[in-house]
């Protein structure tokens, strides 16, 4: 494994902070081993994109992140995966209500709740038993602020967010997840069930996103994770073949695998 | 990758039919399986018919006994609180009837709903795989119970136990009375028989609801256990409104049955009409009326005779307008996602 060159660090003088770290994880669903032997840095106020062929194992990886797969049975983890700075913790020995409490999720297809557009970003306070308008409020503009939703929907927040356009769902979701001030936002292919122009503004919302929150994407497009990430691990066979800054994994791949796959060899 | 069609095998041995008589077995296959399909058609419409023809001439009847026009004929079957239309002086008012059926069905719903939705969230949310396997059928085995051994579980176990409730709820309140100074509760009860039914009617509206929360999409449920939402929390404030429409059509379908029930009002409910709502009464329901009527030896035509339908499209109508709601409401959750 490669590790990520200084010039990213030099350019954009300040220190990288890891925000998580995946050390040795195995994963098996079922008893079968779906992730091998994992190390992964996930930097703060970073975007880190997960790339590879169908079936790699990188939404299984990103879906770990959040604990996820707890919700199945038979699902198992191997190693660790630290969360953190300062006092990391192994999010696989902590409770997975309170990992997914700190680590929000953006999913492929659009998922509002069936409930009003306010409804939807108070979930996550309420959830937690923070009823008090006052905040609520003030949670659910800057919310839809970040997500540069807030103009287009300010006036009808008690419409269900079901009856947004596809990439205002999005929007919404994102907003969602950012509600609850979580320390990574994980994002699971979030444009691939969206047309172009609303998948440009999702990509420009994440651009943005980034100085706020630490972001982990999956994504099949290759366009996409050279223009929005910082950093890329590319998967093959669940492993992680080769990790680096994002350029570096463009232009200039150290193993032939990852070289055949950015080139569109095979994929 | 197939680089040109496959060609036709030439090999196989092919005994085609000629044409003319495929076409002629395929008439003839269509015909009976259209004929299968009509026949439940046919049969509901014939039933709806006989049920309008035989009201008419039971109104046709009283009209002439009492000596009045069909409004006012109309006026008392929809207003009159006494229904006796075997002894003189006949009277036809439906509302005993009407509210014998409300009361029981009204105490068979405070049942069946709470019950049933509560044991749906949790053989969709909560049982382990095993769990579920176990109990779901059971649930079916509770659904293929004779309605009969139910009424008499009704009579027989449910309103003695209710008794003993009601005698010690008083003795605890103001004890020191004779035993004979308390009120008691009747033999004949819609209480009784109304939670029975309460009974039967759950497995359906718990089979119902859980289809209904299992028809909601996965990545919804994800949605809200990402957000660190308990089981608990995503069952209820996002399964429940996403499958709402669903659930309601559970509900008014599980209500329908109970409408429709007959054995173990007949058995357990009592057989005299009578309006009241209070469920500590014994009283006739519509379908516990037809049946004690028919059970006796009816001339055709006898005024019992015609009552038997009046009641009968009463009780169709009843049961029409809830199946026809529950089946709007399921199509509109379908519709949902």
């Amino acid at each position: 494994m490669v590790k990520p060159t200084d010039s990213v660090v030099a350019t954009e003088n300040e220190p990288l902070k890891k925000m998580a770290q995946v050390r040795n994880l195995n994963f098996y669903y079922s008893g079968k081993l779906a992730l091998k032997n994992i190390n992964l840095p996930v930097y703060e106020k970073k975007v880190t994109a997960l790339i590879g062929p169908s079936g790699c194992g990188k939404t299984t990886l990103l879906r770990s992140f959040n604990r996820m797969h707890d919700l199945y049975p038979g699902n198992r983890y191997e190693g660790e995966i630290w969360l953190g700075d300062e006092n990391p913790r192994n999010l696989l020995q902590m409770d997975p209500i309170e990992v997914r409490m700190q680590i929000g999720m953006v999913f492929q297809k659009p998922n509002p709740f069936p409930k009003s557009i306010y409804e939807n970003i108070a979930y996550g306070l309420r959830v937690r038993g923070i009823n008090n308008r006052a905040i609520l409020d003030e949670v659910v503009e800057r919310s839809l602020r970040s997500a540069a939703l807030w103009d287009e929907v300010k006036d009808r927040l008690k419409e269900p967010g079901t009856a947004l356009s596809g990439g205002q769902q999005q929007r919404l979701c994102i907003a969602r997840a950012l509600a609850t001030d979580p320390a990574i936002i994980l994002f699971d292919e979030p444009t691939s069930a969206l047309d172009p122009i609303a998948t440009v503004s999702i990509e420009n919302l994440i651009v943005e996103l980034k100085d706020q929150v630490t972001i982990l994407i999956v994504t099949h497009n290759m366009q996409q994770a050279i223009r929005i990430s910082q950093f890329t691990a590319f998967m093959y066979l669940g492993e992680i073949v080769e990790y680096n800054d994002t350029m570096s994994i463009f232009t200039k791949p150290v193993e032939q695998k990852t070289a055949d796959y950015v080139s569109g060899r095979f994929g | 990758m197939l680089e040109q069609p496959l060609p036709y095998s030439t090999k196989l041995p092919v005994a085609l039919p000629s044409r003319q008589v495929r076409v002629w077995r395929e008439r003839i296959i269509a015909g009976i399986l259209f004929l299968a399909a009509i026949s439940s058609v046919v049969t509901t419409l014939v039933i709806i018919y006989i049920l309008f023809a035989e009201t008419v001439i039971f109104f046709e009847k009283v009209m002439e006994i009492h000596q009045e026009s069909l409004f006012e004929a109309l006026v008392e079957f929809f207003t009159s609180t006494d229904w006796s239309p075997l002894i003189e002086p006949i009277s036809i008012g439906i509302l005993p009837l009407l509210s014998g059926t409300f009361t029981t069905c009204f105490v068979a719903s405070c049942v069946a709903i709470p019950l049933g939705t509560i044991a749906a969230i949790y053989l969709s949310e909560f049982a382990p795989a095993k769990a579920r396997e176990l109990l779901k059928p059971i649930l079916e085995i509770l659904a293929g119970i004779p309605t009969v051994v139910y009424g008499y579980f009704a009579l027989l176990v449910v309103t003695p136990f209710l008794q003993k409730i009601i005698l010690g709820v008083q003795q605890f309140f103001s004890p020191g009375k004779e035993p004979w100074e308390y009120y008691e509760l009747p033999g004949f009860n819609m209480l009784g028989a109304g939670i029975v039914v309460g009974l039967m009617v759950l497995p359906y509206v718990t089979s119902l609801t859980e289809d209904a929360l299992q028809a909601v999409p996965v990545q919804l449920r994800e949605g809200s256990y990402a957000m660190g939402a308990t089981r608990l929390q995503t069952a209820i404030k996002v399964l429940m409104p996403a499958a709402a429409s669903g659930i309601v059509a559970a509900y008014i379908l599980g209500l329908s049955r109970a409408i429709g029930e007959t054995m173990i009002v007949s058995v357990a409910a009592g057989l005299q009409p009578k309006f009241t709502f209070n469920p500590l009464e014994g009283a006739s329901t519509t379908t516990a009326f037809i049946v004690s009527v028919s059970l006796g030896d009816l001339p055709h035509g006898s005024l019992e005779y015609q009552s038997i339908f009046a009641a009968g499209i009463m009780l169709f109508f009843a049961t029409l307008i809830l199946n026809v709601a529950g089946y709007f409401f399921s199509r509109r959750y379908r519709e949902v996602y």
